[in-house]
């Protein structure tokens, strides 16, 4: 789950993957793992497991 | 000086250089009015006094800031809403002559200690929607106002003839004079008075003047705009910055106002006399270092300003793409922000006040016009910002000059980029469709993506054209909606549910059909649909953090009331989150950025000596932005009806949008009308578009429920004495008399009631139809 959206799952997904995977491209996101914080410098390395529940959270900004 | 950067001395913009005979431009003036006055020292951010000029008699007085004025109206736009209600009626329109157009400063603007500290809010009731418009714009004109000894500037009646107001700080006198021979657009006329009323000729000099302006093209559209300048003494040239919403540069010129000068006769930097002057330095070092560190990282606002969402926009579906049909298009990267950054001068750090290290002001210097009056030139173009390069998308014009040549003119013709941009984008598809023809236009081939047909619109249009569509487009969606209909000329519900205006204001440039927060960040609005009060598609569509109505209604209660307050101090937005610091995602609510949040609530009271905390800087937001929804149904709008938004915001007008995002609509369709998705696929499409429309036109008026519901309002969207008594507005008897009749006529015409629908699982916000009255 990705904000609490069915994602599907793959096996050897890091967060940098994912995030490329879900276009979000935005540079101000925030990214928890069953509501863990994760760094930024951990993006690369991080792995993904089956039925993580995965928080990326946009910042306003913008407007 | 930072390697790479070259003195101020040595830079030459290589702009086209006029040759005016300012001497004898400047003799032609007659001085109407003259008032000298003794100049207020600022004390804690105040002047504590606001100047009223008259045109129509060339009275000129001062009125007093009293402390009641800033216990209920806090400072800045809510003074401007203070002093409207005190000179206007209900129904006073633009162009009346009582119609007031107000600058106002705010008490933190002029600070130079914290960046976005210089912004001025002007009001006015709009062309567009026949209520008071707010609209925020950088430069230095509001903050001179404030050194010249005025928390505001009023302007009431309407000149004969072309006339110049100066407010001269230097000597203590302002003077209504005649202008017969000025230009009239912005990038010339504003050189011109900068030149003249400054008191040396040199460049320090001429950075002590600012002048407000707008061109031919607000004396011809509703869509005026405010072009405030700021000398830029490195290019040598009168830069801009636009008050660019609700035409109230339209009122500028209806009241025959060339330019209104400001000049002060020192800068410090330390003029609004804070109480805390160390705290308030304190505060702004660590913002200015966080910029200075995080901002590569994060937004990169330094190198190409806003126009770094152009990107990110199109990633999430969410850029408008001809005329908001579509959130991204395979031909967007072609004007994606670096596209710009190639066209912008850099090496100059670029603040439209002192003190911005965020320094998103942006320019294209020597840029090469390439149509109309001006062809040929060499001019210096401020921006294009997010929004200008949005209405590029929205007009399907994929080449960043065409964009930043749209940009110059509707500058200097003081024109919003934002209105008249998706104004000819709903033109050309009214275009495509037949319903508009090159007959109909004027002989303009006005197609998605003709920049040509663009560009002669805007001239024809500065230009005073007389043809029937040329005047009618000139005044937006809205008139044009009536106008095709009352030609018989297309389907109506076609012609009403794909222009994107509400309460007569065109859109900002965001795509919102999936975000329904957003709808009601652009419905549920005071003055129309700009994103200034809320910005949630992120917090609604993508993070999914707002999933009920009721979260959604918290959203649209507490971003618009935390947003307004910039408005009341004179500060800019930008500084707040985009940027952030760099442990901010570890905070309890990053979207807020807590500790943006304390820096103002410690900024207000280092300047001001007041002692407010959080909760109370929402106070003061909550009590201006009540006072203006009540002013609005003072005028006969602000009510739901008054909220209404086009669909084309809500969701799929046609099949080709609804073919567009197939998948997406088609699974929502199974879970609305709980049908197996293999069955919706195979429905026809015109039929889903239908079931999409009915179930979406009922959730925004869910979502309206719960909102007025949150703010304190009756469900017909009308602000109850109750609550502005909570605010501290007890005393004001005549609002508090006329919103209670207003109540009641509700409640005999049957508008005191929910307008969505409820069915199955779905509550109404409060069991109590009349919930309003026990609070
Ligand atoms: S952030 Fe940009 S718009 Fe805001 S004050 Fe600074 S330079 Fe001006």
């Amino acid at each position: 789950m990705i904000n609490s959206k069915e994602v599907i799952w793959k096996k050897d997904e890091t967060i940098s993957l994912l995030l490329k995977r879900m276009n979000f491209v935005f540079p101000m996101i925030v990214v928890k793992i069953n509501g863990r914080l994760i760094k930024k410098d951990k993006y690369s390395t991080q792995l993904i497991n089956d039925n993580d529940e995965i928080s990326v959270i946009h910042m306003i900004s913008g407007g | 000086m930072v390697k790479g950067q070259f003195s101020w001395k040595d830079y030459d913009a290589g702009n086209t250089k006029h040759e005016w005979d300012l001497q004898k431009i400047h003799a032609a003036h007659k001085v109407l009015t003259e008032f000298k006055y003794d100049k207020n020292k600022i004390e804690k951010g105040f002047a504590n006094k606001t100047l009223y000029i008259n045109l129509t008699t060339n009275e000129i007085k001062e009125k007093p800031v009293t402390d009641d004025m800033k216990k209920k109206f806090t400072g800045g736009r809510g003074f401007g809403l203070k002093l409207l209600w005190d000179s206007i009626q209900p129904d006073t329109r633009w162009n009346s002559e009582e119609n007031d157009l107000v600058i106002t400063t705010g008490p933190l603007c002029g600070s130079t200690q914290y960046p976005g500290s210089g912004k001025s809010l002007c009001l006015t009731v709009s062309p567009s929607t026949n209520i008071v418009c707010d609209s925020n714009v950088g430069g230095y004109f509001g903050p001179y106002l404030k050194f010249c000894g005025y928390d505001a500037l009023e302007i009431q009646g309407k000149a004969k003839e072309d006339v110049i107001i100066a407010i001269d700080g230097e000597a203590s006198v302002i003077r209504i004079e005649t202008a017969p021979l000025e230009e009239i657009n912005t990038h010339l006329v504003s050189e011109q008075l900068t030149y003249m009323y400054s008191s040396k000729d040199d460049e320090r000099s001429r950075q002590r003047v600012s002048v407000v302006s707008a061109g031919h093209g607000a004396e011809n559209s509703y869509w005026g705009c405010l072009n405030f300048s700021f000398w830029d003494i490195r290019r040598k040239v009168a830069r801009i910055k636009q008050a660019g919403r609700g035409g109230l540069g339209t009122v500028l010129r209806d009241k025959k106002i060339k330019g209104i000068v400001a000049r002060v006769d020192k800068f410090t930097g330390v003029e609004n006399a804070p109480e805390n002057p160390e705290a308030a330095a304190k505060v702004g070092t660590k913002i200015q270092k966080e910029i200075r560190d995080l901002d590569r990282y994060q937004c990169n606002m330094r190198q190409v300003g806003t126009a770094h969402l152009v990107e990110i926009m199109d990633a999430y579906d969410l850029l408008p793409c001809e005329n908001y049909r579509f959130g991204s298009f395979p031909k967007a990267p072609k004007i994606y922000s670096m596209k710009f950054f190639e066209n912008f001068t850099r090496v100059i750090p670029d603040g439209c006040w002192h003190g911005c290290t965020m320094a998103c002001a942006k320019t294209v210097d020597s840029f090469e016009v390439m149509t109309g009056p001006y062809k040929g030139h060499k001019v210096t173009v401020d921006g294009p910002e997010y929004e200008t390069v949005g209405c590029g998308a929205n007009m399907s014009l994929w080449d960043p000059k065409w964009i930043i040549e749209f940009n110059f003119y509707c500058d200097t013709y003081g024109i919003d980029t934002i209105s008249s941009g998706t104004a000819i984008a709903y033109y050309m598809e009214m275009f495509e469709y037949g319903i508009l023809n090159k007959e109909r236009c004027g002989g303009l081939e006005l197609a998605f993506g003709n920049f040509d047909a663009v560009m002669q619109f805007l001239h024809r249009m500065a230009d005073g054209d007389t043809n029937e569509f040329i005047k009618v487009a000139a005044k937006g969606i809205r008139r044009v909606k009536d106008w095709l209909k009352s030609k018989n000329w297309g389907d109506h519900q076609l012609i009403e549910d794909t222009g994107m205006e509400s309460k007569g204001l065109e859109y900002s440039e965001y795509v919102t059909k999936e975000s329904l927060a957003m709808q009601g960040g652009y419905g549920l609005t005071l003055k129309g649909p700009q994103h200034d009060e809320a910005w949630l598609i992120f917090m609604d569509m993508v993070n999914n953090q707002i999933p009920t109505f009721k979260d959604k209604a918290e959203a649209l209660h507490y971003f618009p009331m935390w947003r307004t307050w910039f408005g009341l101090n004179g500060l800019c937005k930008l500084p707040w989150n985009d940027v952030e610091p760099a442990n901010n995602a570890e905070t309890d609510e990053p979207s807020k950025v807590p500790e943006h949040l304390n820096n103002y609530v410690e900024y207000q009271n280092a300047v001001t000596g007041w002692n407010i905390n959080k909760e109370e800087l929402i106070l003061q937001s909550e009590r201006a932005y009540n006072w203006q929804r009540a002013l609005n149904v003072w005028m006969g709008r602000g009510q739901r009806r008054d909220d209404w938004i086009p669909y084309r915001s809500m969701g799929p007008v046609t099949e080709l949008e609804y073919v567009s995002r197939q998948e997406r609509y088609d699974k929502q369709l199974a879970e609305i009308i709980n049908k197996p998705l293999e069955e919706i696929e195979k429905m026809d499409v015109g039929k889903k578009v239908k079931l999409v429309y009915h179930h979406r036109q009922n959730q925004y008026q869910i979502l309206s429920d719960a909102v007025y519901m949150r703010r304190g309002w009756t469900q017909n969207g009308v602000p109850t004495p109750v609550k502005m008594k909570q605010l501290g507005f007890g005393d004001e008897q005549k609002m508090l008399d006329f919103l209670a009749k207003k109540i009641q006529e509700d409640e005999e015409n049957g508008l005191n009631d929910w307008g969505g629908v409820y069915s199955g699982s779905e509550e109404k916000p409060s069991k109590e139809r009349r919930y309003w009255e026990s609070w």
